[in-house]
C-alpha cells in the first residue's frame, strides 16, 4: 500500500486580489503517512487545507484526492470523496445546538441508513476512542473545555471511518499533558485505522512525535519535504531557524548551537 | 459477502465496514451457533465493523492480519462500558399545566426584574457619562446614528406615505356619505400626527434596530469580547449600550417627523386626486383645525419608545449564551418584546393624555 499518493496537488495557485498566497505549489501525500505541514503565520497553510477539502476554489491548479480530480468532479463525486475524508477544525467547529453525541452522529445520520441505537453506540465508541469520558456525549459544546472540544471535533471527523484525516492545529491551546495525549492518540488511531493524516501545526513536539514526513510552506510554495532528520540538515535560512531555534532544541533535546 | 461454514464457524469475505454493517449483522445473526469467525478473506475492516464483530456475541476471531488485530484491540479498549440509560421524561400529569403556568409567571416576574435592573444600570451609567461628557464615544454615537436613523429614512418615509394614502382613501369613502369630505384632512392629520406616524415608525425601528443590537452584542458575547472589555477595565454598558441608546433617542423623533411629513403628503395627494381638495385648501383646513399640538403630542412619545427599543435590544444581546441557537432566540425575542412594550406604552400615553385633556 505504501508509495501510493492519495492526495496529489499540481500547480496550485491561490490569489486573493493582488495577494498571491500559493503559486505553482505541488505536493503529494502518500497513503498511510502522517504529513505535517509547517510554515510561518500567513504562509497559507490553512488556505492549502481549505483548497484540498473544497472550501476554497483555487485560482489555478489541479488537486487529485483518492483518484478523483476534485476540482473538476461532479457534485456527487465530490461528496463521495468527502465521505472518505474527515476534517477537524481548529476549535472543533462543533454544531452548538447539538450534543456531542448528536454531533458525532450527524455525518452517519446524513449518509447512511443505520438504525438509531446502533448509530448512538457507534457515536459513543468514537467518543470513547478519542479519550472523552462517556458522560461527555450528553453535553453541549458550550459546556466543554477547549481540549474536550478538540477531541469531540476529532470524534466527529472520525465518525465515517475516513481514509484521510485533515487536522488544523490540533494541539494549539492544549496544555502539554493534553497535547502529548493527543499526539499519542493520533499515533494509535493512525496505526490502528491506517489513516492518512494531513496535519497543519506549529507544535514542534507534535511534529516530532507523530509525523512521518514534513512539508515546509514558504515563498508561496512547498519549499522542502522530508523526514524530521532531513529537515535538520536543510540549509535554507527559514527552515534552519525553524528547526534549530531555541524551541526546537527544547523539543528535540539537542544542544543549542 | 460470506460463506457460512456450518458448525465450525463463519468465514467473512469482502469489506466489513460502516457501509456493510447491516449485512454483516444479518450474517452473524444467521450464523446461529457459530463461535468462530474467520477474517482471512476480509478486504477492509473499520471501527464500525470491528465493533460489530466484538460486540455481537462471544465470537472467537481468527486469522486477523496484524493491522486488523491492532484495530480490534483498539476498539475493544475503547468500547463504552455499556450504554447509559438516559432518564425518560415522565408522562404528562394533570398538575403539570398548573406547574407550567406557575413557572411561566415566575419567569415573567424574573425577566421583568432583570429588565428593571438593566434599565437602572444603564441610567446610572448615563448619569455618570453625562457628568463627564468626554467619556461619551462620539465616533460610535455618530456611527449608530447613521445606522439606525439615516439608513431607516427611506423605509420610514415610504411607510408614512402609504399610511397617508390608505387613510385618505378609506376616510374619503366614509365621509362622502355625509358630505363631509373636507374633514378627511382632520382625519389624516390627527391620526397620523398623533398616533400612527410615531407608533409605526417605532415598530419599524424595533424590527430593524432592536434585532441588530441584539445580534451585534450577542455575537460579541459569544466571542468573549464582552469579557475582554471587562478585564481591560472598559465598561460594556458605556461602550456598547449608551451610544446605541443615545443615537435612538436623538433620531427616533426625527424619523417620526419624517413619517409625519410623508403621511401628510400621501394623504394630501390622495385627497386631491380622490376628493378634489386642492393643496391650498388642505393647508388651510390643516392649520385651522389641527394645531401643532397634535404633532408635538405624537413626537413627545418618541424618546420613550427609543429608550424601550434600545434597552430591550441591548439587554437581550447581553443575555445571549454560548450557542448559535440562543442568539437567534434572543434576537427574535428582542423584536417581539420591543414591539409589545411600545404598543403597551402607547396605550398608557393615550390614557395619560386623555386624563390631562391634551
Amino acid at each position: 500500500m505504501e508509495g501510493e499518493a492519495v492526495i496529489s496537488i499540481r500547480g496550485l495557485t491561490n490569489r486573493f486580489g493582488t495577494t498571491v498566497v500559493h503559486e505553482d505549489l505541488s505536493l503529494d501525500v502518500m497513503r498511510g503517512e502522517v504529513l505535517g505541514v509547517v510554515g510561518a503565520s500567513g504562509s497559507g497553510k490553512s488556505v492549502l487545507l481549505r483548497s484540498i477539502v473544497g472550501l476554497q476554489t483555487p485560482s489555478a491548479g489541479q488537486i487529485t484526492m483518492l483518484g478523483t480530480d476534485v476540482l473538476g468532479a461532479s457534485a456527487a463525486d465530490r461528496a463521495a470523496v468527502s465521505a472518505r475524508t474527515g476534517v477537524m477544525f481548529q476549535d472543533g467547529a462543533l454544531f452548538s445546538a447539538l450534543t456531542v453525541r448528536e454531533n458525532v452522529e450527524a455525518p452517519i445520520r446524513e449518509r447512511l441508513a443505520i438504525d438509531a441505537p446502533t448509530r448512538a453506540v457507534l457515536a459513543d465508541l468514537r467518543i470513547s476512542m478519542v479519550g472523552l469520558p462517556p458522560e461527555a456525549g450528553d453535553l453541549y459544546p458550550a459546556s466543554l473545555s477547549g481540549g474536550m472540544r478538540k477531541r469531540a471535533g476529532l470524534a466527529r471527523a472520525l465518525s465515517l471511518d475516513p481514509e484521510i484525516l485533515f487536522l488544523d492545529e490540533p494541539t494549539a491551546g492544549l496544555d502539554p499533558i493534553g497535547a502529548s495525549a493527543f499526539d499519542a492518540l493520533l499515533n494509535s488511531l493512525g496505526e490502528a485505522l491506517g489513516l492518512t493524516v494531513f496535519l497543519v501545526t506549529h507544535d514542534l513536539d507534535t511534529l516530532k512525535a507523530t509525523c512521518d514526513r514534513i512539508a515546509v510552506l514558504a515563498q508561496r510554495r512547498v519549499l522542502v519535504t522530508g523526514t524530521m532528520a532531513e529537515m535538520l540538515e536543510v540549509e535554507e535560512p527559514w527552515v534552519q531557524s525553524y528547526f534549530h531555534g531555541p524551541r526546537a532544541h527544547a523539543a528535540f533535546g539537542t544542544e543549542a548551537g | 459477502m460470506a460463506d457460512a461454514v456450518p458448525s465450525s464457524g463463519l468465514a467473512l469475505t469482502g469489506p466489513v465496514t460502516l457501509d456493510t454493517l447491516d449485512e454483516v449483522r444479518a450474517l452473524l445473526d444467521r450464523a446461529g451457533p457459530a463461535t468462530r469467525v474467520d477474517l482471512s478473506a476480509v478486504t477492509a475492516l473499520d471501527t464500525a465493523g470491528a465493533w460489530m464483530l466484538l460486540g455481537h456475541r462471544k465470537l472467537r476471531i481468527e486469522a486477523a492480519s496484524p493491522a486488523q488485530d491492532l484495530l480490534l484491540r483498539t476498539v475493544e479498549a475503547a468500547l463504552p462500558p455499556g450504554r447509559m440509560v438516559r432518564p425518560r421524561k415522565a408522562r404528562q400529569r394533570a398538575g403539570d399545566v398548573l406547574a407550567g403556568l406557575g413557572a411561566a409567571v415566575e419567569g415573567f416576574l424574573a425577566t421583568s426584574a432583570q429588565g428593571l435592573g438593566f434599565t437602572g444600570l444603564v441610567m446610572a451609567r448615563l448619569a455618570t457619562t453625562l457628568l463627564r461628557p468626554k467619556r461619551l464615544r462620539l465616533t460610535a454615537l455618530v456611527h449608530h446614528m447613521e445606522e439606525v436613523g439615516l439608513n431607516a429614512v427611506p423605509i420610514v418615509a415610504l411607510m408614512g406615505f402609504l399610511i397617508g394614502v390608505v387613510l385618505a382613501f378609506q376616510g374619503a369613502t366614509q365621509l362622502r356619505q355625509f358630505g363631509a369630505e373636507v374633514f378627511v384632512v382632520d382625519l389624516i392629520a390627527v391620526s397620523i400626527l398623533r398616533e400612527l406616524g410615531i407608533l409605526l415608525t417605532a415598530i419599524i425601528v424595533a424590527g430593524r434596530s432592536a434585532s441588530a443590537f441584539t445580534a451585534a452584542i450577542g455575537s460579541m458575547k459569544m466571542r468573549e469580547e464582552i469579557d475582554a472589555m471587562r478585564v481591560l477595565g472598559l465598561d460594556p454598558i458605556e461602550l456598547l449600550v449608551l451610544p446605541r441608546l443615545l443615537a435612538l433617542v436623538i433620531l427616533l423623533p426625527l424619523l417620526g417627523f419624517v413619517a409625519d411629513l410623508a403621511g401628510l403628503f400621501g394623504g394630501g395627494l390622495m385627497a386631491w386626486m380622490e376628493l378634489g381638495i386642492s393643496p391650498s385648501q388642505f393647508q388651510t383646513q390643516l392649520l385651522a383645525n389641527v394645531g401643532a399640538t397634535q404633532a408635538l403630542v405624537g413626537l413627545s412619545k418618541a424618546p420613550v419608545f427609543a429608550v424601550i427599543i434600545a434597552l430591550v435590544g441591548c439587554q437581550q444581546g447581553f443575555l445571549v449564551k454560548g450557542d448559535a441557537e440562543s442568539l437567534g432566540m434572543r434576537t427574535s425575542r428582542a423584536v417581539v418584546v420591543a414591539i409589545f412594550l411600545v404598543i403597551v406604552v402607547d396605550a398608557l400615553f393615550s390614557v395619560f393624555f386623555a386624563f390631562w385633556g391634551v
